[in-house]
């Protein structure tokens, strides 16, 4: 088991208290496995990647333990996620690609990158070409400033330095959004041969896109409103799912071959609850269409089959 | 009918303008009133240009479109313009930035009635909103009164719609509406298209998403580096798609329930049916410049040449 996460609870600072963006998901994920994360925004995915690799200024650990390949992470003690940071736990966050120093060539930027986490450019510079080729780029990139390059080379250089040094641990937030659809399939299927040549041991895909995690992933994990809703084989959540939630996001979700005259499809209505002060029990209550007394407690996230987590009385 | 014909949109680029740059070239296509048309294309392809040249954001620069006979270029002075804008409204892709963040969101209904509906009376005007509202499902005490910042995505994007519908248009672009939006509302939005779509309207709905422009539109256009390559009717187009990009863009749009690999076996088993040989193959495809030609009725193609596999 690579990652174990256990009832980690990380909320945001504000004037008027704090937002329970994270609270208390649970979960493992497996030696080379690839995990989809989804949800709607707001439901504390791109939260859960951060707490993993730095807690900013506004956010604050309440509780809860990582545990990654057996050693205990100190999510809550900056200094000492140094040692776990880039090394073993890599994330590329959100609009990495347009992250990168314009100012600094390819080449230059990742020397200096490495040399801050006391790695030595030249030693791994015959990797780093290997793996630039690997991912279709030419070596040249690497003499190009980032405006040379457009969005899903960008992206490819991107997703090859933040795995030079083969970290246990990849967390991967939204790297297809803003990119072209035939774009979009060429970066997923290279985060697969990532894990393939075992670059990087397990991997979490945080994306609000669950058919083209569907299309990479093993499992898929659903977050609502800062909890976990399912956990499931990839096949499973979108042929079986059991929470009403997923069931619902999975209907209103259309795809090639789909026409409104002969299936409509209809969306969730309501919104998700604010996280200031959200309500007690099951947090997707107010919107479900089986909700009933016993919602107003939390159901908690249980096994119910092999594999197959959810979180819901009426998911028997 | 609201008709591109053989439309080009041409920048002037470089220092001086010295090259040009051609982003839309001869597209002719046309909405009619109760048809949604989708235009499907990468970034880039020159579809959301086609959508501000219908809403005269942006000029065009060889061909015309018309709105029923009428050459919309030649829309001179502030009367005929608004004539034309009570006909045709935009909605485009941020809801969040559509706003001004000063003021309340329904101050957009207000601009509308000071421009179009002066002599409308108050209670008479309370109900043309209300009316509208409820077009687009929103609950009038939900949304009226509030700032931008107080409501959802799904909501302002919907009141976009509903002021859009004041004006009693006859014709909506429609530029990326839902792709800001979360799963769980942007259903309900492209079912409120198809709605308006039966009441009579008709739409052109620009989107890089084939799922969503499969869902809803009877026409496809199917648009690459500014070019049409295959349009026609919706299940055509899906159903038997006929140029390598179409199918390229087949191949790559993530689907529920089959897997990449699945779909681009399928593909290549019906290219090798097109051809009737293995030596040809699509994805070396040379483009023959030239006008589309009809491939059945209802589908017309860009020409190609297969080109041989490597």
């Amino acid at each position: 088991m690579s990652l174990k996460v256990s009832d980690l609870r990380v909320y945001y600072r504000t004037l008027r208290g704090d937002v329970r963006a994270l609270d208390g998901p649970a979960f493992t994920l497996a030696d080379g496995e690839i995990m989809g994360l989804a949800g709607e925004s707001g439901s504390g995915k791109s939260t859960l990647g951060k707490s993993l690799i730095r807690l900013d200024g506004r956010m604050k650990y309440v509780g809860g333990a990582v545990e990654l390949d057996g050693d205990e992470v100190p999510v809550w003690d900056d200094r000492k996620m140094n040692d776990f940071r880039y090394k073993r736990i890599s994330l590329i966050p959100q609009y990495a690609m347009s992250a990168m120093n314009p100012t600094r060539k390819i080449g230059r930027m990742t020397a200096e990158l490495l040399e801050s986490r006391g790695v030595r450019f030249r030693e791994v510079r015959e990797e780093l070409n290997r793996r630039i080729e690997l991912v279709g780029l030419d070596v040249d990139v690497l003499d190009r400033y980032p405006i040379e390059l457009s969005g899903g080379m960008k992206q490819r250089v991107v997703m090859v330095l933040s795995t030079l040094l083969n970290p246990s641990l990849l967390i991967a937030d939204e790297v297809t959004s803003a990119l072209d659809v035939s774009t979009q399939r060429a970066v997923a299927e290279t985060l697969v041969e990532f894990r393939d040549r075992r670059f990087v041991k397990s991997m979490i895909v945080v994306t609000h896109d669950i058919s083209l995690v569907y299309q990479i992933a093993d499992s898929i994990m659903v977050m609502y409103a800062g909890r976990l809703a399912e956990k499931a084989p990839a096949r499973t959540i979108i042929e079986a799912p059991r929470h009403p939630y997923t069931k619902m996001l999975i209907s209103a979700l259309p795809e090639v071959g789909v026409k409104y005259a002969e299936k409509r499809l209809t969306g969730i209505p309501g919104s998700p609850p604010g996280l200031l002060d959200p309500p007690k029990g099951c947090r997707f209550r107010a919107r479900c269409p089986l909700a009933s007394e016993e919602c107003e407690e939390q159901p908690p996230f249980v096994e119910v089959e092999r594999d197959h987590y959810v979180a819901c009385w009426k998911a028997e | 009918m609201l008709k591109f014909d053989r439309v080009s949109k041409v920048y002037r680029v470089g220092s001086f303008g010295g090259d040009e740059l051609t982003a839309v070239r001869d597209a002719d296509f046309e909405v009619r009133p109760g048809e949604v048309v989708s235009l499907i294309g990468e970034s880039g392809s020159g579809k959301s240009t086609l959508g501000k040249m219908a809403l005269r954001i942006a000029s065009v620069s060889r061909g015309a479109i018309t709105c029923d006979g009428t050459d919309i270029s030649t829309l001179r002075g502030n009367r005929r313009l608004k004539e034309y804008y009570r006909r045709v409204q935009g909605v485009f892709q941020d809801p969040f930035s559509s706003y001004n963040p000063i003021f309340k969101a329904d101050r957009v209904f207000a601009v509308i009635r000071s421009e179009y509906h002066r002599g409308v009376s108050d209670a008479e005007w309370r109900e043309k909103v209300r009316s509208a509202l409820d077009v687009v499902r929103l609950d009038p005490a939900q949304v009226l009164g509030k700032y931008p910042h107080q409501l959802s995505g799904g909501q302002l994007q919907r009141l976009l719609i509903a002021r859009a519908l004041l004006l009693d248009i006859d014709y909506l672009v429609a530029d990326e509406v839902i792709s800001m939006l979360d799963a769980s509302t942007r259903i309900d939005v492209l079912n409120l298209l198809a709605d308006l779509k039966a009441r009579g309207m008709g739409i052109l709905f620009i989107t890089h998403d084939l799922a969503l422009g499969n869902y809803i539109s009877d026409q496809t256009v199917i648009l690459h580096k500014g070019s049409i390559v295959e349009r026609g009717g919706t299940e055509k187009v899906f159903g038997d798609p006929l140029h390598p990009y179409t199918r390229k863009l087949l191949a790559s749009v993530p689907q529920f329930h089959k897997k990449w690999e699945e779909v681009e076996a399928e593909l290549r088993a019906r290219e090798l049916a097109d051809t009737g040989s293995r030596d040809y193959h699509l994805s070396t495809a040379q483009e023959v410049p030239g006008d589309l030609v009809e491939a059945s009725e209802d589908h017309f193609v860009q020409p190609f040449v297969p080109g041989v596999r490597a």
